[in-house]
């Protein structure tokens, strides 16, 4: 049997930290959760979306990771997870504002329940097979959940899917969940739970085991366990908080409709918490909220959004396959080191012909969409403070050559960046020897 | 009724044998390299835009030989310039690596041709009636797909399984070191696999450009039902394959045919189910509406009842 999971360096066995760093970063973690929405340029109505957008990507991302990161399944369908159990906290809304004594705030717990149930359903299928088949099962999973939310509109609600308001019921401790800032606490409470809970998951026995199913299924069997039952339990287990991040959805929108069990989002997860990095526990989350706010702050400026996306996710598996965690955490040996400067400058050099690459790419992207897709606005635009008219061919050659120029340039300066770094890893093993 | 079942016989394996022509490559590169090509279904869109614009150009019979053409070589340079240097990072960054491509390649397509569909239209050259079945005529061009997708079968076939390369390349598979000792050019081996992979998916692309919309959503219409094809007829298996794609396009085919719902049949029976009773809904789905699960519905079957699909003989 092949496996096709292992992502790369994969750290399989993380150092567990002592308990009292362990508490002394969760404890960190809630404080700045608390103090987020009250900084400036998140502390209005906007930023506070943002944020909650980014909590309950940032659980969603960190249930695909049970599966991917944690239990090498790849799956193309765990959006359905999170569209179901957001269709069933929806219903339950619903059902509060006719007069159920349910706290809204606690609505979610029916959609990590549905997610649950699914989970253990569906599990019961596609964990038969791991590999490359599990992926094909979960895509065809996933449509099938898709195609069927449509046949059934007195639940799903068709296009226009199921409403139903967050106000209207029993305030829980004063929470009314009116103004956006408690619609952030309900998230950012309900996400340090289901993220210290699979955290800890990754730490019992059966976490355990996902690894070793990871990384070596053929040895699992020899050893005596079932691998189909450990990515069972995975699987249930990534279900259920595929769920309440979908309850949270539910909450935050007031609305959910057939995309959220779409395609399109399950491949947005998987973006997400490749692009964050599938080894680190941190990654999904630091993918998560990196994308939501690209996603907010760019697709209202371009109809090519979804190119750029495609773009960095394929550069992060060819140049960076541990993710943008894997990025950051590269550095931590090297932070205290005097070269570290010398690092630091060396991507100071580089930067600049990578940008002048980068924005002549973004001139041909931007004037060819607009071009083919927006042909009733004209052909010319504005793109970095400057006019250009996508008619003539002279802003196309000017992005050429500045594609071209920054290429040739930015490859001359990599080995100032290689040297530097080569330079600051031996000063960081030759003090780690010291010690 | 006969009617009915002849003409619906006959367009299910119409479009069986589209989607072979789509699993096919799918199956070549998969057997071959390992590899689940997830671009695989937006090749054969680039086919189906390619064709379209090489018609304009130069006419159709010579769009049929330059449209595959120019995807075999598309496929070469994923293979030569992005494939190969993820395959260190495993199967898992390969999977990913080609399902960003398939989010490339329909933007990228977008950015080219726009967002609607372009008027591609079946050429006036294979438009006629070839013959006609109780009063609707069989067009040509549906003629023309079918000699193409079973010349392909044949020809992967015996290219296979009889011939000398076809063991070069089945053998580089599972010991490159050992085929590259012998003195085979390994690398240059995958790169001619999934190069003619993917003219084979631009060649389905031409032929199935115009039998559906080709639009930049073309890919994510069809590329999940092939994918389900190659899992129920058995991952890297042809024959399955070719079974597969047929069962699947009959069976569609016939039930988009089916006016009736589970409400018409308990009707039937006797049994009154009003608006009121629990999962009307579900009752009234007619058997048409739920057409699109079909392929779906067949694979989780396959999968309770025997996982590694029709004719999959190994684990992968």
């Amino acid at each position: 049997m092949k496996s096709v999971a292992a992502a790369p360096e994969m750290t399989s066995a993380e150092p567990t930290p002592s308990w009292m760093t362990r508490s002394r970063t969760w404890v960190g973690a809630a404080a700045i959760l608390l103090v987020l929405p009250h900084i400036p340029g998140l502390n209005a109505d906007f930023g506070r979306s943002l944020l909650s957008q980014m909590g309950i990507a940032a659980v969603f991302a960190l249930s695909f990771n049970l599966l991917l990161g944690q239990t090498g399944l790849l799956s193309f369908g765990h959006a359905v997870y999170f569209g179901l159990g957001g269709y069933a906290t929806v219903h339950l809304m619903r059902a509060i504002n006719h007069g159920l004594p349910v706290p809204v705030p606690l609505a979610p717990l029916a959609g990590a329940a549905t997610g649950l149930l699914f989970g253990v359903l569906f599990g019961s299928v596609t964990t038969r097979r791991a590999g490359t088949i599990f992926a094909l099962i979960t895509l065809g999973i996933g449509e099938l959940v898709y195609a069927t939310t449509f046949m059934l509109p007195s639940y799903f609600g068709g296009e226009e899917g199921i409403t139903a308001s967050r106000t209207r019921g029993p305030a829980l401790l004063g929470f009314d969940l009116g103004p956006q800032l408690q619609v952030y606490y309900v998230v950012a409470l309900w996400a340090i739970i289901a993220a210290a809970l699979m955290y800890a998951f990754t730490r019992t026995p059966v976490g355990r085991m996902c690894n070793a199913v990871r990384d070596n299924p053929e040895r699992v069997e020899f050893v005596g366990y079932n691998t189909q039952r450990v990515r069972f339990v995975a699987f249930s287990a990534a279900g259920l908080f595929a769920g309440l991040a979908g309850g949270l959805h539910a909450i935050n929108y007031e609305i959910v409709a057939a995309d959220s069990v779409s395609a399109l989002r399950s491949g947005t997860v998987l973006l997400m918490t490749y692009i964050g990095g599938v080894g680190r526990f941190i990654g999904p989350v630091i993918g998560a909220a990196v994308l939501t706010w690209l996603q907010a702050s760019l697709s209202g400026y371009t109809s090519a959004w979804l190119f750029y996306l495609g773009l960095f996710f394929m550069a992060i598996i060819v140049f960076a396959p541990a993710g943008l965690a894997g990025l950051i955490l590269m550095h931590r040996p090297i932070i205290r080191m005097p070269a570290f400067w010398r690092v630091l400058r060396a991507y100071a050099i580089a930067f600049a012909p990578a940008l002048v690459m980068t924005i002549g790419a973004i001139v041909i992207i931007e004037m060819s969409y607009r071009l083919s897709t927006q042909p009733e606005l004209g052909t010319r635009m504005r793109l970095f403070w400057t006019d250009i008219d996508a008619a003539t061919p002279w802003p196309w050659l000017a992005a050429v050559v500045m594609i071209v120029s920054g290429f040739v340039v930015f490859r001359k300066t990599w080995p100032i960046v290689a040297q530097a770094w080569q330079q600051a890893t031996t000063e960081a093993s030759v003090a780690a020897g010291a010690r | 009724m006969l009617e009915l079942a002849t003409v619906s016989l006959l367009n299910g394996i119409v479009y069986g044998l589209l989607l072979f022509m789509l699993t096919s490559g799918l199956t070549l590169i998969f057997s071959m390299m390992g590899v689940l090509n997830f671009a695989h279904a937006s090749v054969f869109m680039v086919g189906a835009y390619l064709s379209y614009q090489f018609a304009r150009w130069v006419g159709f019979w010579p769009a049929l030989v330059i449209a595959p053409l120019a995807c075999g070589l598309i496929g070469a340079a994923i293979e030569r310039y992005g494939l190969r240097h993820v395959h260190k990072s495993g199967h898992v960054a390969e999977i990913l690596f080609t399902f960003g491509l398939a989010y490339l390649i329909e933007e990228l397509v977008t950015m080219i041709w726009g967002r609607n569909a372009v008027a591609n239209s079946v050429p006036a050259v294979i438009d006629f009636p070839l013959f006609s079945l109780f009063g609707s005529s069989f067009p040509a061009y549906k003629g023309l797909m079918m000699a193409i997708s079973i010349a392909m079968f044949v020809f992967l076939y015996v290219a296979l399984k009889r011939t000398r390369i076809g063991l070069v390349i089945q053998a580089a598979l599972t010991h490159p070191q050992m085929v590259g000792a012998l003195g085979h050019d390994v690398p240059g081996i995958f790169v001619l696999v999934f190069a003619v992979g993917s003219a084979l998916a631009g060649l389905a692309g031409v032929i199935g450009g115009f039998m559906l919309l080709t639009q930049p959503t073309l890919a994510n219409a069809i590329g999940p039902i092939v994918f389900v094809v190659v899992v129920i007829g058995g991952l890297g298996s042809l024959g399955g394959a070719l079974i597969a794609s047929m069962l699947i396009g009959i069976l569609q085919t016939f039930a988009v045919a089916i006016d009736y719902s589970l409400l018409d049949a308990l009707r039937a029976a006797g049994i009154a189910v009003t608006r009121a009773s629990p999962l009307y809904d579900f009752y009234s789905i007619k058997v048409a509406t739920a057409a699109p699960i079909v392929p779906y519905v067949l694979l989780v079957l396959m999968l309770i009842v025997r996982p590694r699909g029709l004719m999959g003989k190994r684990d992968v």
